[in-house]
Order: structure tokens, then sequence, then C-alpha cells
């Protein structure tokens, strides 16, 4: 009797447990409401983040130049040591892409990582960094999309070993890393620095490649854009903190020019994948590169 | 018994003449790189407007890049993959022909501006561009910060 009891209380203390990882690890999308009171969508605006967020770097189709790089058709497969991800198409094709999404759907992919069908998704697609982002800003986004080229193309499935292949673990991970506070605490910082560190911190996404990761894929504490060994093959990802031994010296001005450019204070030229990030940067207003400069002189030295 | 010491010495002079007197092929690539950036960044100067307009320092700019474009490919022989702090991609000797399109395109911009020499800071700001595309096309394949 007694033992049949301290199994059974096992068993509710197991069910309530897994019960209750289930409730913390679930796809928590925003309700419908949270996207209905927003503005009708500033293109120009859209076009701005979409630039500052650097859609095209991924979901282009690789190797495309020019106005080749608006057809957001994806196929691109990015390397990491969880497996490949192939990047999805995202033009606005009503059944290969996501033509057919709502502003609700998409502000939950971009925000709360969450799919059309209420899954949760990789965070290879940095919703990370875009939970930061302004929902005007996601409503001005959506609506820019939407003016794109559609294309009909249909990304392979990714390539993820075990126990990265299942979806829910995305849940637990999410659990210890995603959230939407600041990545830095600038108390008192002046209004170009808090906008520079909306567009790395947001939009930008400029940690999900400038910040090193654990063994699961969380960022390491302490470490905001202090860069490490590239996740995706050769070389390092630069520190960009002001203690950078590349760029730590360069000035506001030598930082944003280099972002327009594409060229460092002595002529040396932007390469790997931070060539795509550049061009898009070079479509920003000087004024949001600048403040991007003045944030990261302001970002602690790492 | 006096041969040993005369051929140790002979090898000795001869290792040393090797290491000393050539070049690492990352040491000589990495100077011509240096200094073609320096070319280009006296014409960017001009193009920005930060130093006047001097038709004898864009000559001299491009003939250094031409030298330098021309020469370029020349150095990445097998072995030469790693070490000196190179920054070249395995790439380079992955895709060999991709690498030398890259180079000899920078190489045919270099001498079509060259032909036609800019003569006044407008033309030095289209050669700048027309050049300087060349850059980032290739160290973003070619080119690994390590």
């Amino acid at each position: 009797m007694r033992l049949k009891s301290v199994v059974a209380g096992l068993v509710v203390l197991a069910a309530i447990g897994a019960g209750g990882g289930l409730w913390l690890t679930a796809p928590k999308p925003l309700p419908e409401s949270h996207w209905q009171a927003l503005a009708a969508p500033d293109l120009g605006n859209g076009e701005r983040i979409f630039n500052a967020g650097g859609c095209v770097s991924c979901h282009a189709a690789p190797g495309a130049e020019g106005d080749a790089k608006r057809v957001l058709s994806g196929g691109l497969a990015l390397k990491s040591p969880f497996g490949t991800f192939h990047v999805p198409n995202i033009s606005p094709d009503p059944k290969a892409g996501i033509g057919e999404w709502t502003l609700a759907e998409f502000g939950n992919a971009m925000k709360r990582g969450v799919g059309r069908n209420g899954e949760h998704l990789y965070p290879s697609f940095p919703y990370g960094s875009y939970a930061r982002m302004k929902d005007q800003d996601i409503a001005d986004l959506y609506g820019f999309m939407k003016t794109l080229p559609v294309s009909n193309n249909i990304a392979a499935p990714h390539e993820l070993g075990f126990p990265f292949n299942i979806r829910l673990a995305v849940g637990g991970w999410k659990l210890l890393y995603f959230n939407d506070a600041p990545r830095v605490e600038l108390a008192g910082a002046d209004p170009q620095v808090l906008a520079g560190q909306y567009l790395v911190e947001g939009p930008g996404h400029c940690g999900e490649c400038h910040t090193p990761r654990n063994a699961l894929g969380g960022f390491k504490a302490g470490e905001w854009l202090a860069g490490g060994p590239n996740p995706e093959g050769e070389g390092r990802i630069p520190d960009i903190t002001p203690g950078s031994k590349t760029m730590g010296a360069w000035s506001t001005d030598e930082i944003a020019a280099y972002l327009e450019t594409g060229f460092t204070p002595d002529y040396d030229s932007v390469g790997g994948s931070m060539v795509d990030v550049q061009q898009n940067m070079a479509r920003l207003k000087a004024e949001d590169r600048a403040a991007i400069a003045a944030y990261l002189k302001a970002v602690p030295v790492r | 018994m006096n041969f040993k010491p005369v051929l140790a010495a002979a090898l000795v002079a001869a290792f040393c003449s090797s290491t000393v007197m050539a070049a690492e092929p990352q040491e000589v690539r990495q100077q011509e790189m240096k200094a073609g950036g320096e070319a280009f960044g006296a014409m960017a100067a001009i193009a920005k407007g930060q130093k006047p307009y001097d038709a004898a320092v864009v000559k001299a700019s491009l003939e250094k890049l031409a030298e330098v474009s021309k020469d370029f490919h020349n150095h990445f022989p097998k072995g030469s993959e790693t070490g000196y702090e190179s920054e070249a991609s395995i790439k380079i000797w992955e895709d060999s022909a991709g690498f030398k399109a890259a180079n000899d395109k920078f190489a045919a911009d270099v001498a079509s501006v060259l032909a036609a020499l800019p003569a006044d800071q407008a033309g030095v700001t289209a050669a700048v561009g027309t050049i300087g595309a060349n850059c980032g096309a290739c160290h973003q394949t070619y080119r690994v910060k390590r």
C-alpha cells in the first residue's frame, strides 16, 4: 500500500513537472489584439528597417546581385555547430513565401520566435534580437516586404542533429536565453547613443555574430560584442567594443565611414560576411550610421 | 675529416640565404596589399576632398596599384596557406580559377583607369569607386580575419 502511494505520488509529481516544463517551454505568441492598434505602414521606414536588418544577406538567393537581392527566395545554407539551417523563402508569394501571413503572424515570428502554425522557430532566425524592435517598425517592415517580388522557391528542410532537430527543445533555449531586455545598461546615455542601441541590439542584430556563444547557443555573459571564433567556418569574428584590437582606436566618424564605404581608416577593406552587412548599412541614412557608431563607442570594453 | 665542417658551413650558408634572402610569399602578398591600400588611400583622400587634386599623386598611385594588381596572384604557392599571420582563405587554393578571375578583374579595372588618367577630382572619385569595388568583392570570399 505504501509503495503504491509513493509510486503514485511520484507519477503525479512527474506529470506536474512535465506539464510545468511544457508550459514553461511552450511557444508564447503575443495576442492578436497586440497587433491591431498600429498605424498604417510607413513604407519608407519599412525599407529603412529592412536595410538595417539586412534581410537580404540571408534571405536572397545565394550569390544574388543588385535588384535580384530584393527577391527573398531563401535557399542559403547556414552552417552552425548544431547543423545546417536552410534559409526559408520570405517573399510575398502566397504559397512558397509569407504572402498570406497576417501582421500578427509576422510580428510573432519577429518578436516571439513563433511560426505561423504556433511552432517554435530556430534562433538562427535572429528573433532573439528582433524581440527588442518597436511594434510600429514591425508593421512598417511588414508593409514594405509586401511590395517586394515573389519567388516560388521552396528551401530544403533544416539538417540538424539530435536533440536540436526537436523544435520543443527550442523552448528550453528560450527559457534560458530569450528576453527583450537591453544587452547593456547605458544609464544617462544621449539620444544618439540610444538610437544606435536600438539599431544594433534590435533590427541590426549585430550581436548575433559579434558576441561569442556557449555550447547551448546562448550568448556568453559579459562578452557582448566581444567577438570570437567564426561558428560558420574559418577565422574569427572581430571584437567591436572600444577595446577591439582592430577598430578600438577608430573615431565615431571612421566607424560610420567604414559602414558607408567598406574601407577602414587605413584603406583595408571590409571582407567575409561583413561585405553584405556593410552594403546594407550603406543604404541607411548617415544619421543612422552615426548613431550605430556612437553606440559602439559607448558599450563596455571587453 | 676536414671535409665535414666545410660541408656543414656550406649547408648553413645555403639555409640562411634561402630564408633570409627570399621573403616568404605570405609576407610579400601582405606588403603588396599594404602598398596597394596606401596608394588607394591617397586617391580616396582626393576623392573626399581631404587633399587637393594632384595629377602626379594620382598617376603614382595608379602605377603602384597596377604593379600590385598584376603581381598579387603570383604569391600563393601551395604550402603558403597559413603562417605569418596570413589572412588568406583556403578558398584561394580550392577555387584558384575564381581567385585568379577576381585578381584579373582588379588588374583590368586599374589598367583602364590608368590608361585614361583621371583629370580632376570627379574623375578620381569615379576611379575610386571602380577600383574600390574590387577590394570588398575579393575579400568577401578569399580573405579571412584571424
